[in-house]
């Protein structure tokens, strides 16, 4: 055996060129699907860290995914607010350790603009157990003070000082401007991977405030100056969502029945990692659909390695038959093809992998800053191995075929090669 | 030297491809142990077809063929290999070596099949190196480094030399030549076959030389044609 994979070795070492090629189509296409499978990991636990520590989120009644969507990764629209009074009394519950109001619909420049207080700095939980940290600045004390994520400070280059204008809605065009109350930057957060770094923090005072001269979507009137403010309640009347902490796990069940139970207005409380795992559902075609192309790629990549060793054949039966005639079955022969389809392979699979987390380091910058994804240079998940050694398997079943073939044309050749 | 079983011995021998005139047919052919024959074999008189049969990749549909005593007919297509591996060294007209071997690791091929050549190899010379060396020394080609060059970088002449090194190696009982000189110009032959003579008695192998020039044959002691021992009806298939 060892005799043959030397044989297989060197005989591959005489064809450089063409192996070299093979190898590198293989290469990409391994690149290319544990690439996919890393991504869609990630993107998955890019999820997951966003919500670590919340026990429940609470907003009008909808389905859990579409929730979750709009209150979390602040896609879509709120279909309905949750009132203050019904907000005050579950926050005010025994159970409930601590509450994150929010409140949407308001935009800076593409950026969504989150109304909360105090309470999401201090109890807001990403990637397992870390709190928000502050880059610069300090949280919003007074009215016109804003908070920014880290991906908003940079793309607009803002710094400490900077005076923002709000706009009403979240379309990119169009939008009147509550430039009649501009706000000032007081903080920037910390980068986290969460949709925390796309977002504008501001109280829900000031956006009570910013939007009392607004009736049905429209400005009414002045806005009021400071002496008017200042006698005016700014308590708002409604939020978008918040989020629980309980004291207990126990009692998340207990709760979210309570919710959804609840008589006074209908709402929905959701398990952000129960809404998760439908999502996955929803997005499991998309999924499969991108790994299954990549598998595509990987078989287009090994049939390319087929036809290289196919077209070796021929000239080959000249070596076979050398091989024959010092004593060696037509089974070493095959066994030899063999070798060579797993050696192109492994060869593959290796530069591959080291292709990949070459982009893994070269390009996680890019990655993070623009599209936030956060992909771990870790070595590979039991996945994919199991991945590599699948590919490894069909490269080697590929090379049956070639292996074959020199195996017939070996016990009819005999040490003659018959033309 | 103690006389042996003969080196290549045939009996009986019928073979016709399927759905063919049957193309060998030869009652007695006896090649004794250590003896040098020259068998004139033109092209078309099934010269491949036994070489084939002797070699064991191929069956003969009836007869035996025994080499040094041991029958490569009527066994299993493993054993024939094995016995070929033991006991038979092959020569081809040209293109003997793997290109991408050094030329220590193509004369080294004759041992990497058969363990009993490896061990005869060693019992004669101390280690395979040392077998390879001697033999490639012997055949002219001792240079220091010439043993590392790469099959492809060597002339016809040597990659032929080479080829009988191969053969030598683990001294087989039998040595098959198929027309190892035809693509060397007349000096080199006779140099080539002297070379060869002198091997082949050291070792002890019988040589079974097969060729359609029958210039050769006056350095052999004894010569046969194919075509008239083997054909089946007396005429040339």
């Amino acid at each position: 055996m060892s005799a043959l994979l030397r044989l297989a070795w060197a005989s591959l070492g005489n064809r450089r060129f063409s192996v070299t090629l093979t190898i590198t189509t293989i290469a990409l296409s391994v690149s290319l699907l544990l690439g996919v499978e890393r991504l869609r990991i990630e993107a998955r636990s890019g999820f997951l860290r966003t919500v670590s520590g919340t026990d429940l989120i609470v907003g009008a009644r909808a389905n859990p995914v579409q929730l979750l969507l709009y209150s979390v990764f602040r896609l879509g629209d709120a279909t309905n607010n949750v009132s203050w009074d019904s907000y005050r009394e579950f926050a005010q519950r025994p159970e409930v350790a601590w509450t994150i109001p929010i409140s949407l619909g308001d935009s800076h420049r593409g950026f969504r603009v989150v109304g909360t207080n105090h309470d999401y700095f201090a109890h807001l939980r990403f990637a397992g157990d870390r709190a928000l940290d502050f880059r610069a600045g300090t949280r919003f004390e007074g009215l016109y003070d804003a908070v920014l994520g880290a991906e908003v400070a940079e793309r607009l280059n803002y710094r400490i000082g900077q005076s923002i204008v709000i706009a009403h809605g979240t379309g990119q065009v169009n939008l009147s401007n509550h430039d009649d109350q501009p706000f000032t930057v007081v903080g920037i957060l910390q980068r986290t991977g969460t949709p925390v770094d796309q977002s504008v923090h501001v109280s829900l005072e000031a956006l009570e405030a910013i939007h009392s001269n607004w009736r049905f979507g429209t400005r009414v009137g002045q806005a009021p100056d400071a002496a008017s403010l200042a006698q005016m309640d700014l308590t708002p009347r409604a939020i978008t969502a918040f989020y629980v902490g309980l004291e207990s796990r126990l009692s998340v069940f207990a709760l979210q029945r309570a919710v959804n139970e609840y008589r006074a207005e209908p709402l929905s409380a959701i398990m952000p990692g129960v809404a998760l795992q439908q999502l996955w559902r929803l997005l499991a075609v998309a999924e499969r659909a991108l790994l299954i192309t990549a598998a595509c790629v990987v078989l287009v990549g090994l049939l390319g390695m087929l036809t290289a060793v196919l077209a070796t054949l021929q000239e080959r039966r000249r070596e076979m038959a050398i091989l024959r005639a010092v004593g060696a079955r037509p089974l070493h022969v095959f066994a030899l093809m063999l070798l060579e389809a797993a050696f192109l392979t492994a060869l593959g699979i290796l530069l591959g992998v080291l292709a990949l987390y070459a982009a893994l380091f070269g390009f996680s910058d890019l990655l993070e800053t623009r599209f936030g994804l956060f992909l771990s240079h870790g070595l590979p998940s039991a996945n994919e191995w199991r991945l590599m050694g699948l590919i490894l398997g069909a490269g080697v079943l590929a090379g049956t075929l070639p292996a074959w073939l020199a195996y017939r044309r070996s016990v009819a050749d005999g040490m003659t090669v018959r033309t | 030297m103690p006389a042996g079983p003969p080196s290549l011995l045939i009996e009986g021998l019928r073979f016709a491809w399927p759905r063919q005139p049957e193309l060998l047919a030869i009652e007695r052919f006896e090649l004794a142990h250590g003896e040098r024959l020259f068998l004139f074999g033109p092209s078309g008189s099934g010269k491949s077809t036994l070489l084939n049969l002797i070699a064991g990749t191929l069956r003969p549909a009836h007869g035996t063929i025994c080499i040094a005593g041991e029958p490569i007919s009527g066994i299993s297509a493993s054993a024939r290999d094995r016995l070929r591996a033991d006991r038979i060294g092959v020569v081809f007209q040209q293109f003997n070596l793997l290109p991408y071997l050094s030329v220590s690791d193509n004369v080294l091929l004759g041992c990497r099949f058969s363990p009993r050549r490896r061990q005869r190899a060693i019992a004669r010379d101390g280690s395979l190196p040392a077998a390879c060396a001697r033999l490639l020394a012997a055949l002219g080609l001792g240079q220091a480094e010439f043993a590392q060059r790469p099959a492809a970088t060597l002339s016809v002449g040597q990659q032929q030399r080479v080829a009988v090194a191969r053969a030598l190696i683990g001294a087989p009982e039998l040595i098959i030549c198929d027309e190892p000189t035809s693509a060397l110009d007349a000096d080199a032959r006779a140099a080539f076959l002297a070379l060869l003579f002198d091997e082949c008695a050291a070792a002890g192998s019988g040589l079974l030389f097969v060729s359609h020039d029958r210039a050769l044959a006056a350095k052999f002691g004894s010569s046969r044609a194919l075509d008239e021992f083997a054909s089946p009806t007396g005429a040339s298939a």
